[in-house]
Protein backbone atom coordinates (compact mmCIF):
# COMPACT_ATOMS: atom_id res chain seq x y z
CA UNK A 1 0.00 0.00 0.00
CA UNK A 2 1.35 3.81 -0.58
CA UNK A 3 2.47 5.07 2.57
CA UNK A 4 2.95 9.11 2.84
CA UNK A 5 5.16 10.31 5.31
CA UNK A 6 4.94 14.01 6.65
CA UNK A 7 7.67 15.19 8.75
CA UNK A 8 6.33 18.03 10.58
CA UNK A 9 3.02 19.29 11.68
CA UNK A 10 2.15 22.55 11.21
CA UNK A 11 0.26 24.36 8.59
CA UNK A 12 2.16 23.08 5.56
CA UNK A 13 1.27 19.73 6.86
CA UNK A 14 -2.21 20.25 7.09
CA UNK A 15 -1.92 21.43 3.41
CA UNK A 16 -0.28 18.64 2.18
CA UNK A 17 -2.92 16.06 3.92
CA UNK A 18 -5.36 17.90 2.07
CA UNK A 19 -3.32 18.11 -1.06
CA UNK A 20 -3.18 14.08 -0.87
CA UNK A 21 -6.76 13.55 0.35
CA UNK A 22 -8.27 15.50 -2.91
CA UNK A 23 -6.92 12.80 -4.69
CA UNK A 24 -6.09 9.92 -2.87
CA UNK A 25 -8.74 8.91 -0.38
CA UNK A 26 -7.31 5.42 0.80
CA UNK A 27 -3.53 5.72 0.70
CA UNK A 28 -1.80 5.34 4.66
CA UNK A 29 -0.14 8.75 5.80
CA UNK A 30 1.65 9.65 8.53
CA UNK A 31 2.59 12.53 10.11
CA UNK A 32 5.91 12.85 12.55
CA UNK A 33 4.67 16.10 15.04
CA UNK A 34 7.77 17.04 17.66
CA UNK A 35 5.07 19.31 19.06
CA UNK A 36 2.94 16.89 21.26
CA UNK A 37 -0.36 19.03 20.01
CA UNK A 38 -2.59 19.01 17.35
CA UNK A 39 -1.58 21.55 14.62
CA UNK A 40 -2.72 24.80 15.75
CA UNK A 41 -2.15 28.61 14.35
CA UNK A 42 1.46 29.21 15.04
CA UNK A 43 1.38 33.07 14.01
CA UNK A 44 -1.12 33.20 17.09
CA UNK A 45 0.82 32.55 19.85
CA UNK A 46 0.99 35.87 20.57
CA UNK A 47 -2.97 37.01 20.55
CA UNK A 48 -2.92 33.50 23.05
CA UNK A 49 -0.62 35.75 25.24
CA UNK A 50 -3.46 38.54 25.20
CA UNK A 51 -6.23 36.14 25.81
CA UNK A 52 -7.55 36.49 22.72
CA UNK A 53 -7.30 32.52 21.68
CA UNK A 54 -7.63 30.04 23.61
CA UNK A 55 -6.06 26.41 23.83
CA UNK A 56 -8.91 25.36 21.73
CA UNK A 57 -9.93 28.44 19.17
CA UNK A 58 -6.04 28.28 18.36
CA UNK A 59 -6.45 24.61 16.74
CA UNK A 60 -5.95 25.30 12.93
CA UNK A 61 -8.39 22.29 12.36
CA UNK A 62 -11.13 20.67 14.49
CA UNK A 63 -10.65 18.21 16.24
CA UNK A 64 -11.26 15.23 14.38
CA UNK A 65 -9.36 16.37 11.86
CA UNK A 66 -6.82 13.24 11.73
CA UNK A 67 -9.34 11.02 12.27
CA UNK A 68 -11.09 12.41 9.49
CA UNK A 69 -8.30 12.56 7.14
CA UNK A 70 -7.31 9.16 7.88
CA UNK A 71 -3.76 9.93 9.20
CA UNK A 72 -1.62 8.68 11.61
CA UNK A 73 0.38 10.82 13.95
CA UNK A 74 3.51 10.45 16.06
CA UNK A 75 3.51 12.69 18.54
CA UNK A 76 6.54 13.94 20.39
CA UNK A 77 8.78 12.27 17.82
CA UNK A 78 11.51 13.55 15.53
CA UNK A 79 12.59 12.36 12.10
CA UNK A 80 16.29 12.00 12.69
CA UNK A 81 17.55 10.67 8.81
CA UNK A 82 16.04 10.46 5.98
CA UNK A 83 17.10 7.96 3.29
CA UNK A 84 16.46 8.30 -0.38
CA UNK A 85 17.18 6.82 -3.73
CA UNK A 86 20.61 8.23 -3.89
CA UNK A 87 23.76 6.24 -4.96
CA UNK A 88 25.58 7.39 -2.73
CA UNK A 89 23.97 7.46 0.42
CA UNK A 90 25.92 4.99 2.10
CA UNK A 91 26.40 5.74 5.34
CA UNK A 92 23.64 2.85 6.70
CA UNK A 93 22.83 -0.61 5.79
CA UNK A 94 19.20 0.82 5.18
CA UNK A 95 19.85 1.96 1.86
CA UNK A 96 21.61 -1.48 0.62
CA UNK A 97 18.61 -2.46 -1.13
CA UNK A 98 18.10 1.27 -1.96
CA UNK A 99 15.03 1.76 0.21
CA UNK A 100 13.22 5.01 0.98
CA UNK A 101 13.22 5.46 4.74
CA UNK A 102 12.35 8.13 7.31
CA UNK A 103 14.34 6.91 11.12
CA UNK A 104 12.46 8.39 14.04
CA UNK A 105 13.59 9.14 16.82
CA UNK A 106 12.16 6.12 18.81
CA UNK A 107 13.71 4.11 16.52
CA UNK A 108 11.02 3.46 14.42
CA UNK A 109 11.73 3.16 10.84
CA UNK A 110 8.91 4.17 8.46
CA UNK A 111 8.56 3.18 4.70
CA UNK A 112 7.79 5.58 2.49
CA UNK A 113 5.89 5.52 -1.00
CA UNK A 114 6.91 9.66 -0.75
CA UNK A 115 8.03 12.20 1.75
CA UNK A 116 6.72 15.61 2.64
CA UNK A 117 9.43 17.75 4.93
CA UNK A 118 7.84 20.40 5.95
CA UNK A 119 10.01 21.40 9.26
CA UNK A 120 9.50 24.54 9.50
CA UNK A 121 12.17 27.10 10.99
CA UNK A 122 14.11 27.15 14.21
CA UNK A 123 15.10 30.45 16.59
CA UNK A 124 18.26 31.86 15.87
CA UNK A 125 19.94 31.94 19.13
CA UNK A 126 22.38 34.98 19.02
CA UNK A 127 26.10 34.63 20.81
CA UNK A 128 26.02 36.83 23.54
CA UNK A 129 28.20 37.02 26.80
CA UNK A 130 26.93 35.83 29.62
CA UNK A 131 23.54 34.60 27.66
CA UNK A 132 23.82 31.28 29.67
CA UNK A 133 23.66 33.04 33.11
CA UNK A 134 19.84 34.55 32.25
CA UNK A 135 17.10 32.60 34.20
CA UNK A 136 14.03 33.72 32.36
CA UNK A 137 14.32 33.62 28.52
CA UNK A 138 12.70 32.31 26.15
CA UNK A 139 11.96 31.79 22.44
CA UNK A 140 8.38 33.41 20.85
CA UNK A 141 8.09 29.80 18.50
CA UNK A 142 5.89 27.65 19.87
CA UNK A 143 2.85 27.47 21.96
CA UNK A 144 4.94 25.52 24.44
CA UNK A 145 7.26 28.99 24.74
CA UNK A 146 4.33 31.19 24.72
CA UNK A 147 2.73 29.24 27.91
CA UNK A 148 6.21 29.29 29.68
CA UNK A 149 6.08 32.79 29.00
CA UNK A 150 2.86 33.68 30.10
CA UNK A 151 3.41 31.41 33.28
CA UNK A 152 6.98 33.33 33.82
CA UNK A 153 5.57 37.34 33.29
CA UNK A 154 3.56 39.15 36.19
CA UNK A 155 2.32 42.74 36.47
CA UNK A 156 5.87 43.69 38.04
CA UNK A 157 7.91 42.41 35.01
CA UNK A 158 10.43 43.96 33.26
CA UNK A 159 10.61 42.49 29.88
CA UNK A 160 13.33 42.95 27.66
CA UNK A 161 12.58 41.22 24.03
CA UNK A 162 15.83 40.92 21.07
CA UNK A 163 14.57 41.38 17.62
CA UNK A 164 11.82 44.04 16.65
CA UNK A 165 10.62 42.10 14.23
CA UNK A 166 7.00 40.22 13.19
CA UNK A 167 7.72 37.79 15.99
CA UNK A 168 9.34 40.35 18.59
CA UNK A 169 6.74 43.19 18.00
CA UNK A 170 3.80 40.54 18.14
CA UNK A 171 5.60 39.38 21.52
CA UNK A 172 5.43 42.83 22.79
CA UNK A 173 1.62 43.23 22.19
CA UNK A 174 1.38 40.10 23.71
CA UNK A 175 2.62 40.90 26.69
CA UNK A 176 1.60 44.82 27.11
CA UNK A 177 -1.12 44.21 29.26
CA UNK A 178 0.01 41.82 31.47
CA UNK A 179 4.10 43.09 32.33
CA UNK A 180 5.36 46.74 33.79
CA UNK A 181 7.41 47.63 31.08
CA UNK A 182 8.66 46.57 27.65
CA UNK A 183 11.74 47.28 25.94
CA UNK A 184 12.23 45.97 22.32
CA UNK A 185 16.26 46.74 20.83
CA UNK A 186 17.13 46.00 17.55
CA UNK A 187 20.54 46.63 15.68
CA UNK A 188 18.30 47.15 12.46
CA UNK A 189 17.62 51.32 12.74
CA UNK A 190 13.47 50.92 12.38
CA UNK A 191 10.37 47.88 13.55
CA UNK A 192 10.01 45.85 11.22
CA UNK A 193 13.08 45.78 9.02
CA UNK A 194 12.09 43.35 6.71
CA UNK A 195 8.69 44.12 5.69
CA UNK A 196 8.92 48.05 5.90
CA UNK A 197 10.36 50.73 5.10
CA UNK A 198 11.81 54.01 6.90
CA UNK A 199 8.61 55.88 6.86
CA UNK A 200 6.08 53.17 7.25
CA UNK A 201 8.60 51.86 10.64
CA UNK A 202 8.58 55.38 12.17
CA UNK A 203 4.65 55.30 11.60
CA UNK A 204 4.20 52.21 13.13
CA UNK A 205 6.97 52.58 15.70
CA UNK A 206 5.03 55.71 17.37
CA UNK A 207 1.62 53.88 17.29
CA UNK A 208 3.21 50.77 19.22
CA UNK A 209 5.21 53.86 21.51
CA UNK A 210 2.16 55.71 22.05
CA UNK A 211 0.98 52.09 23.88
CA UNK A 212 3.87 51.90 25.75
CA UNK A 213 6.83 50.06 24.02
CA UNK A 214 10.35 51.35 24.47
CA UNK A 215 12.65 50.95 21.69
CA UNK A 216 16.45 50.99 21.50
CA UNK A 217 17.01 50.69 17.79
CA UNK A 218 20.18 50.87 16.30
CA UNK A 219 21.32 49.09 19.17
CA UNK A 220 21.87 45.20 20.28
CA UNK A 221 23.27 43.30 23.84
CA UNK A 222 27.26 42.66 24.03
CA UNK A 223 26.26 41.17 27.29
CA UNK A 224 24.86 40.55 30.09
CA UNK A 225 25.03 40.25 33.62
CA UNK A 226 22.38 38.80 35.52
CA UNK A 227 19.55 41.05 35.58
CA UNK A 228 21.16 43.59 33.75
CA UNK A 229 21.96 44.11 29.81
CA UNK A 230 25.03 46.10 28.89
CA UNK A 231 23.97 47.37 25.19
CA UNK A 232 26.52 47.95 22.39
CA UNK A 233 25.57 52.00 22.94
CA UNK A 234 26.83 51.80 26.45
CA UNK A 235 23.11 52.13 28.33
CA UNK A 236 22.46 49.53 30.21
CA UNK A 237 18.32 47.66 30.22
CA UNK A 238 17.40 46.13 33.48
CA UNK A 239 15.25 43.51 33.25
CA UNK A 240 13.36 40.36 34.47
CA UNK A 241 12.29 38.46 31.65
CA UNK A 242 14.37 38.02 27.75
CA UNK A 243 12.55 37.10 25.38
CA UNK A 244 14.95 35.89 21.78
CA UNK A 245 13.56 37.28 18.61
CA UNK A 246 16.82 37.89 16.28
CA UNK A 247 15.72 35.80 13.70
CA UNK A 248 14.82 32.55 12.50
CA UNK A 249 16.43 29.86 10.00
CA UNK A 250 14.93 27.33 8.03
CA UNK A 251 14.85 23.86 9.35
CA UNK A 252 17.12 22.41 6.65
CA UNK A 253 19.12 19.58 8.64
CA UNK A 254 17.24 16.11 7.36
CA UNK A 255 17.86 17.35 3.52
CA UNK A 256 21.36 18.91 3.91
CA UNK A 257 22.37 15.21 5.80
CA UNK A 258 20.28 13.15 2.85
CA UNK A 259 22.17 15.17 0.15
CA UNK A 260 19.90 17.06 -1.33
CA UNK A 261 20.15 20.51 -2.28
CA UNK A 262 19.93 23.14 0.26
CA UNK A 263 20.86 27.20 -0.11
CA UNK A 264 19.17 28.89 2.86
CA UNK A 265 16.30 27.16 2.86
CA UNK A 266 15.38 23.46 1.26
CA UNK A 267 15.55 24.21 -2.53
CA UNK A 268 12.38 23.49 -4.64
CA UNK A 269 10.61 23.95 -7.63
CA UNK A 270 7.17 25.01 -8.45
CA UNK A 271 5.80 21.15 -7.69
CA UNK A 272 7.40 21.47 -3.97
CA UNK A 273 9.91 18.74 -5.25
CA UNK A 274 13.70 18.67 -3.07
CA UNK A 275 16.19 17.64 -5.57
CA UNK A 276 16.01 14.34 -4.28
CA UNK A 277 13.96 11.33 -5.65
CA UNK A 278 10.02 10.78 -4.33
CA UNK A 279 11.15 13.89 -1.51
CA UNK A 280 9.12 16.75 -1.31
CA UNK A 281 9.50 20.12 1.13
CA UNK A 282 6.61 22.79 1.67
CA UNK A 283 6.49 25.65 4.41
CA UNK A 284 9.21 27.78 6.19
CA UNK A 285 11.89 25.20 5.63
CA UNK A 286 12.32 26.22 1.86
CA UNK A 287 13.18 28.17 -0.74
CA UNK A 288 10.90 28.55 -3.60
CA UNK A 289 10.08 30.58 -6.51
CA UNK A 290 9.02 34.06 -6.01
CA UNK A 291 7.00 35.45 -8.64
CA UNK A 292 7.98 39.50 -7.72
CA UNK A 293 11.46 38.42 -6.87
CA UNK A 294 11.81 36.83 -10.06
CA UNK A 295 14.15 33.98 -8.08
CA UNK A 296 14.02 31.67 -5.39
CA UNK A 297 13.76 32.98 -1.72
CA UNK A 298 12.71 31.77 1.63
CA UNK A 299 9.44 32.95 2.16
CA UNK A 300 8.62 31.94 5.91
CA UNK A 301 4.58 32.94 5.66
CA UNK A 302 1.65 30.79 6.98
CA UNK A 303 -0.40 31.46 3.24
CA UNK A 304 2.73 29.90 1.36
CA UNK A 305 3.03 27.24 4.15
CA UNK A 306 -0.33 25.81 3.33
CA UNK A 307 -0.39 26.83 -0.54
CA UNK A 308 2.96 25.21 -0.88
CA UNK A 309 1.84 22.37 1.38
CA UNK A 310 -1.04 21.31 -0.63
CA UNK A 311 0.99 21.83 -4.03
CA UNK A 312 2.96 19.26 -2.72
CA UNK A 313 0.77 16.39 -1.16
CA UNK A 314 -1.37 16.81 -4.74
CA UNK A 315 2.05 15.98 -6.91
CA UNK A 316 2.75 12.97 -4.38
CA UNK A 317 -0.62 11.45 -4.71
CA UNK A 318 0.26 11.42 -8.31
CA UNK A 319 -1.72 14.81 -9.20
CA UNK A 320 0.18 17.67 -11.11
CA UNK A 321 -0.04 20.47 -8.96
CA UNK A 322 2.14 23.57 -9.73
CA UNK A 323 2.23 26.75 -7.19
CA UNK A 324 3.74 29.11 -9.42
CA UNK A 325 2.75 32.73 -7.82
CA UNK A 326 4.28 32.91 -4.30
CA UNK A 327 5.24 36.06 -3.45
CA UNK A 328 5.66 37.66 0.17
CA UNK A 329 3.20 39.24 2.01
CA UNK A 330 2.34 40.28 5.37
CA UNK A 331 -0.60 41.80 6.87
CA UNK A 332 -0.12 42.54 10.45
CA UNK A 333 -1.46 44.80 12.54
CA UNK A 334 -0.71 46.24 16.17
CA UNK A 335 -3.02 48.26 18.72
CA UNK A 336 -5.15 48.61 16.05
CA UNK A 337 -3.31 49.93 13.40
CA UNK A 338 -2.47 47.86 10.37
CA UNK A 339 0.23 47.34 7.80
CA UNK A 340 -0.03 45.14 4.83
CA UNK A 341 2.98 44.34 2.30
CA UNK A 342 3.34 42.62 -0.45
CA UNK A 343 6.17 42.19 -3.15
CA UNK A 344 9.56 43.66 -3.96
CA UNK A 345 10.19 47.24 -2.88
CA UNK A 346 12.19 48.45 -6.33
CA UNK A 347 10.79 50.18 -9.19
CA UNK A 348 8.92 53.61 -9.87
CA UNK A 349 7.24 54.32 -6.62
CA UNK A 350 3.74 55.94 -6.48
CA UNK A 351 3.44 57.25 -2.37
CA UNK A 352 0.30 59.15 -0.42
CA UNK A 353 1.55 59.73 2.79
CA UNK A 354 0.61 61.88 6.10
CA UNK A 355 1.06 61.34 9.91
CA UNK A 356 -0.79 57.91 10.27
CA UNK A 357 -0.50 56.24 6.88
CA UNK A 358 1.31 55.42 3.66
CA UNK A 359 0.86 53.59 0.88
CA UNK A 360 3.77 53.12 -1.14
CA UNK A 361 3.49 51.48 -4.73
CA UNK A 362 5.86 50.26 -6.75
CA UNK A 363 6.05 49.50 -10.15
CA UNK A 364 8.44 48.18 -12.80
CA UNK A 365 8.52 47.30 -16.26
CA UNK A 366 5.09 48.17 -16.46
CA UNK A 367 3.92 45.61 -13.93
CA UNK A 368 2.96 45.95 -9.84
CA UNK A 369 5.96 44.45 -8.06
CA UNK A 370 5.26 45.36 -4.73
CA UNK A 371 3.90 47.64 -1.84
CA UNK A 372 3.67 48.99 1.59
CA UNK A 373 0.32 50.49 2.79
CA UNK A 374 0.11 51.07 6.49
CA UNK A 375 -2.92 52.58 8.49
CA UNK A 376 -6.27 51.93 5.24
CA UNK A 377 -5.71 48.60 3.92
CA UNK A 378 -9.21 48.20 2.64
CA UNK A 379 -9.13 46.29 -0.65
CA UNK A 380 -5.46 46.09 -0.42
CA UNK A 381 -5.88 42.53 -2.12
CA UNK A 382 -6.72 43.78 -5.35
CA UNK A 383 -3.41 45.27 -5.61
CA UNK A 384 -2.26 41.90 -3.95
CA UNK A 385 -3.64 40.11 -6.88
CA UNK A 386 -2.03 42.49 -9.20
CA UNK A 387 1.67 41.62 -8.28
CA UNK A 388 0.78 37.78 -8.02
CA UNK A 389 -0.99 37.51 -11.53
CA UNK A 390 1.73 39.51 -13.27
CA UNK A 391 -1.51 41.81 -14.90
CA UNK A 392 0.27 43.99 -17.12
CA UNK A 393 -1.07 47.57 -16.13
CA UNK A 394 -1.34 48.50 -19.93
CA UNK A 395 -4.26 46.60 -19.28
CA UNK A 396 -6.14 47.99 -16.99
CA UNK A 397 -6.59 51.88 -15.71
CA UNK A 398 -4.18 52.04 -13.24
CA UNK A 399 -4.09 55.76 -12.95
CA UNK A 400 -7.23 55.31 -11.15
CA UNK A 401 -6.32 52.26 -9.69
CA UNK A 402 -3.36 53.28 -7.87
CA UNK A 403 -5.34 56.11 -6.16
CA UNK A 404 -8.18 54.00 -5.26
CA UNK A 405 -8.06 50.13 -5.11
CA UNK A 406 -10.97 49.15 -6.97
CA UNK A 407 -12.09 46.94 -9.20
CA UNK A 408 -14.29 49.51 -10.75
CA UNK A 409 -11.01 50.72 -12.41
CA UNK A 410 -10.72 47.54 -14.72
CA UNK A 411 -11.80 47.44 -18.17
CA UNK A 412 -14.84 46.08 -18.83
CA UNK A 413 -13.78 43.39 -20.48
CA UNK A 414 -11.48 42.02 -17.61
CA UNK A 415 -14.12 42.57 -15.20
CA UNK A 416 -16.48 40.74 -17.08
CA UNK A 417 -14.31 37.81 -16.96
CA UNK A 418 -13.50 38.08 -13.08
CA UNK A 419 -17.17 38.81 -12.14
CA UNK A 420 -18.57 36.32 -14.82
CA UNK A 421 -21.26 38.19 -15.82
CA UNK A 422 -22.54 41.75 -17.19
CA UNK A 423 -20.23 44.04 -15.13
CA UNK B 1 -27.27 16.95 -5.72
CA UNK B 2 -27.16 20.25 -4.14
CA UNK B 3 -29.01 22.70 -6.29
CA UNK B 4 -29.47 25.54 -4.45
CA UNK B 5 -26.14 25.42 -3.08
CA UNK B 6 -24.39 25.95 -6.66
CA UNK B 7 -26.29 29.01 -6.96
CA UNK B 8 -24.03 32.22 -6.80
CA UNK B 9 -24.38 36.26 -7.10
CA UNK B 10 -24.15 37.79 -10.32
CA UNK B 11 -24.14 41.79 -11.33
CA UNK B 12 -25.34 43.38 -13.65
CA UNK B 13 -23.74 46.94 -14.07
CA UNK B 14 -26.28 47.80 -17.19
CA UNK B 15 -29.11 47.28 -14.85
CA UNK B 16 -27.20 48.98 -11.85
CA UNK B 17 -29.00 52.16 -10.51
CA UNK B 18 -25.98 52.45 -8.26
CA UNK B 19 -28.83 53.65 -5.29
CA UNK B 20 -27.16 51.60 -2.59
CA UNK B 21 -29.79 49.38 -1.24
CA UNK B 22 -28.31 46.48 -1.31
CA UNK B 23 -25.71 47.64 1.30
CA UNK B 24 -28.64 48.55 3.19
CA UNK B 25 -30.32 45.60 3.04
CA UNK B 26 -27.44 43.50 3.45
CA UNK B 27 -26.56 45.51 7.03
CA UNK B 28 -30.21 45.46 8.11
CA UNK B 29 -30.15 41.79 7.42
CA UNK B 30 -26.57 40.95 9.68
CA UNK B 31 -27.95 43.22 12.15
CA UNK B 32 -29.66 40.86 13.95
CA UNK B 33 -32.78 43.37 14.86
CA UNK B 34 -36.36 43.01 13.64
CA UNK B 35 -37.24 46.78 12.55
CA UNK B 36 -34.94 48.19 9.69
CA UNK B 37 -35.22 52.08 11.24
CA UNK B 38 -33.21 50.43 14.97
CA UNK B 39 -30.96 48.60 12.93
CA UNK B 40 -29.64 51.40 10.58
CA UNK B 41 -30.96 54.92 11.22
CA UNK B 42 -28.37 57.21 12.49
CA UNK B 43 -25.51 54.99 12.16
CA UNK B 44 -22.95 53.53 10.30
CA UNK B 45 -23.48 50.78 8.53
CA UNK B 46 -21.40 47.80 7.88
CA UNK B 47 -22.85 45.60 4.77
CA UNK B 48 -20.92 43.36 3.42
CA UNK B 49 -21.59 44.72 -0.09
CA UNK B 50 -20.40 47.19 -1.84
CA UNK B 51 -21.56 49.31 -4.84
CA UNK B 52 -18.44 50.49 -7.33
CA UNK B 53 -18.59 53.13 -9.19
CA UNK B 54 -16.03 54.57 -11.40
CA UNK B 55 -18.52 57.56 -12.69
CA UNK B 56 -19.53 55.59 -15.70
CA UNK B 57 -20.84 52.33 -14.24
CA UNK B 58 -21.87 51.19 -10.79
CA UNK B 59 -22.15 47.68 -9.24
CA UNK B 60 -22.15 45.84 -6.21
CA UNK B 61 -19.37 43.32 -4.96
CA UNK B 62 -19.44 41.05 -2.18
CA UNK B 63 -17.95 37.72 -1.56
CA UNK B 64 -17.56 35.28 -4.91
CA UNK B 65 -17.28 32.13 -3.23
CA UNK B 66 -14.25 30.84 -5.13
CA UNK B 67 -14.21 27.50 -6.39
CA UNK B 68 -10.56 27.47 -4.98
CA UNK B 69 -10.83 31.00 -2.41
CA UNK B 70 -7.56 32.05 -1.47
CA UNK B 71 -8.66 33.32 1.59
CA UNK B 72 -9.34 29.67 2.76
CA UNK B 73 -5.98 28.94 2.24
CA UNK B 74 -4.37 32.27 3.81
CA UNK B 75 -6.26 32.26 6.91
CA UNK B 76 -3.87 32.42 9.48
CA UNK B 77 -6.52 31.27 12.34
CA UNK B 78 -8.00 28.40 10.73
CA UNK B 79 -11.03 30.17 10.86
CA UNK B 80 -11.95 30.59 7.31
CA UNK B 81 -13.65 27.38 5.52
CA UNK B 82 -15.72 26.16 2.88
CA UNK B 83 -18.97 24.50 3.45
CA UNK B 84 -21.40 24.05 0.60
CA UNK B 85 -19.88 25.74 -1.61
CA UNK B 86 -20.53 28.97 0.57
CA UNK B 87 -16.99 30.47 1.64
CA UNK B 88 -17.73 31.22 5.97
CA UNK B 89 -16.00 32.66 8.69
CA UNK B 90 -15.92 31.35 11.99
CA UNK B 91 -15.96 34.85 14.07
CA UNK B 92 -15.00 33.35 17.50
CA UNK B 93 -11.66 32.14 16.37
CA UNK B 94 -10.66 34.89 13.51
CA UNK B 95 -8.27 37.55 14.98
CA UNK B 96 -8.32 40.08 12.88
CA UNK B 97 -5.49 40.38 10.93
CA UNK B 98 -7.08 41.00 8.24
CA UNK B 99 -4.67 38.18 6.29
CA UNK B 100 -8.23 37.30 4.34
CA UNK B 101 -8.36 40.70 2.91
CA UNK B 102 -4.59 41.25 1.88
CA UNK B 103 -5.21 38.23 -0.50
CA UNK B 104 -8.60 38.65 -1.92
CA UNK B 105 -8.75 39.57 -5.42
CA UNK B 106 -12.31 41.37 -5.51
CA UNK B 107 -12.09 43.24 -2.19
CA UNK B 108 -14.66 42.03 -1.12
CA UNK B 109 -14.24 41.19 2.63
CA UNK B 110 -15.15 44.04 5.18
CA UNK B 111 -13.96 45.45 8.82
CA UNK B 112 -17.06 45.60 10.70
CA UNK B 113 -18.04 47.19 13.79
CA UNK B 114 -15.24 46.98 16.60
CA UNK B 115 -12.78 45.82 13.74
CA UNK B 116 -14.22 42.37 13.19
CA UNK B 117 -13.44 40.88 9.79
CA UNK B 118 -16.97 40.11 7.72
CA UNK B 119 -18.37 38.80 4.63
CA UNK B 120 -21.19 37.76 2.67
CA UNK B 121 -22.28 34.32 3.70
CA UNK B 122 -25.35 34.65 0.98
CA UNK B 123 -27.71 35.32 4.04
CA UNK B 124 -28.24 32.05 4.63
CA UNK B 125 -26.61 32.24 7.89
CA UNK B 126 -29.11 35.02 9.36
CA UNK B 127 -32.94 35.43 9.56
CA UNK B 128 -33.55 36.23 5.75
CA UNK B 129 -32.36 32.81 4.85
CA UNK B 130 -31.66 33.84 0.69
CA UNK B 131 -29.73 37.21 -0.38
CA UNK B 132 -31.33 39.75 1.48
CA UNK B 133 -29.29 41.81 -1.69
CA UNK B 134 -31.01 40.24 -4.35
CA UNK B 135 -34.11 40.15 -2.58
CA UNK B 136 -34.19 44.32 -2.40
CA UNK B 137 -32.95 45.07 -5.67
CA UNK B 138 -35.25 47.34 -7.10
CA UNK B 139 -33.83 46.85 -10.69
CA UNK B 140 -32.90 43.34 -10.51
CA UNK B 141 -29.02 44.36 -10.90
CA UNK B 142 -28.09 41.78 -8.62
CA UNK B 143 -29.20 37.72 -9.16
CA UNK B 144 -28.66 34.70 -7.30
CA UNK B 145 -29.19 31.74 -9.91
CA UNK B 146 -26.93 28.69 -11.27
CA UNK B 147 -24.97 29.05 -14.34
CA UNK B 148 -22.81 27.40 -16.03
CA UNK B 149 -20.87 24.18 -14.17
CA UNK B 150 -21.34 23.54 -10.42
CA UNK B 151 -18.07 22.75 -8.16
Amino acid sequence: MKHYVIIGNGVAAVGCIEGIRSLDKNAKITVISEENRAVYSRPLISYYLEDKTDLERINYRSPDFYDKMGCEVLYGKKAVRLYCNLKNDIDSDLVTNNQKKVVVSDGTVLDYTSVCVATGSVPFIPNIEGLDEVKDKFCFMTLDDAEALKSAVNSKSRVLIIGAGLIGLKCAEGLHNRVASITVCDLADRVLSSVLEDDGAAIMKRHLETNGIKFMLSDTVMQFKKHTAIMKSGRQVEFDVLVLASGVRPNTGLIKDAGGEVNRGIIVNDRMQTSLADVYAAGDCTEGNDVSFGGRRVLALLPNAYMQGFTAGVNMAGGNEVYDKAIAMNSVGFFGLHAMTAGVYNGEIYEEKDESSLKRLFVKDGYLVGFIIVGRVERAGIYTSLIRERTPLSEIGFDILKKDATTAAFPSNVRRKMFEGVV
Amino acid sequence: MRVSNMKRIYVNEEWCLGCRLCEYNCAFANSGLKDMVTALKGKPIYPRIRVEDNQRITYAVSCRHCTDPICVKSCIAGAMYKENSVVKLDKSKCVKCLTCMLVCPFGALTIGENGVVQKCELCLQNSCGEPACVKGCPNRAIVYEERGEAE
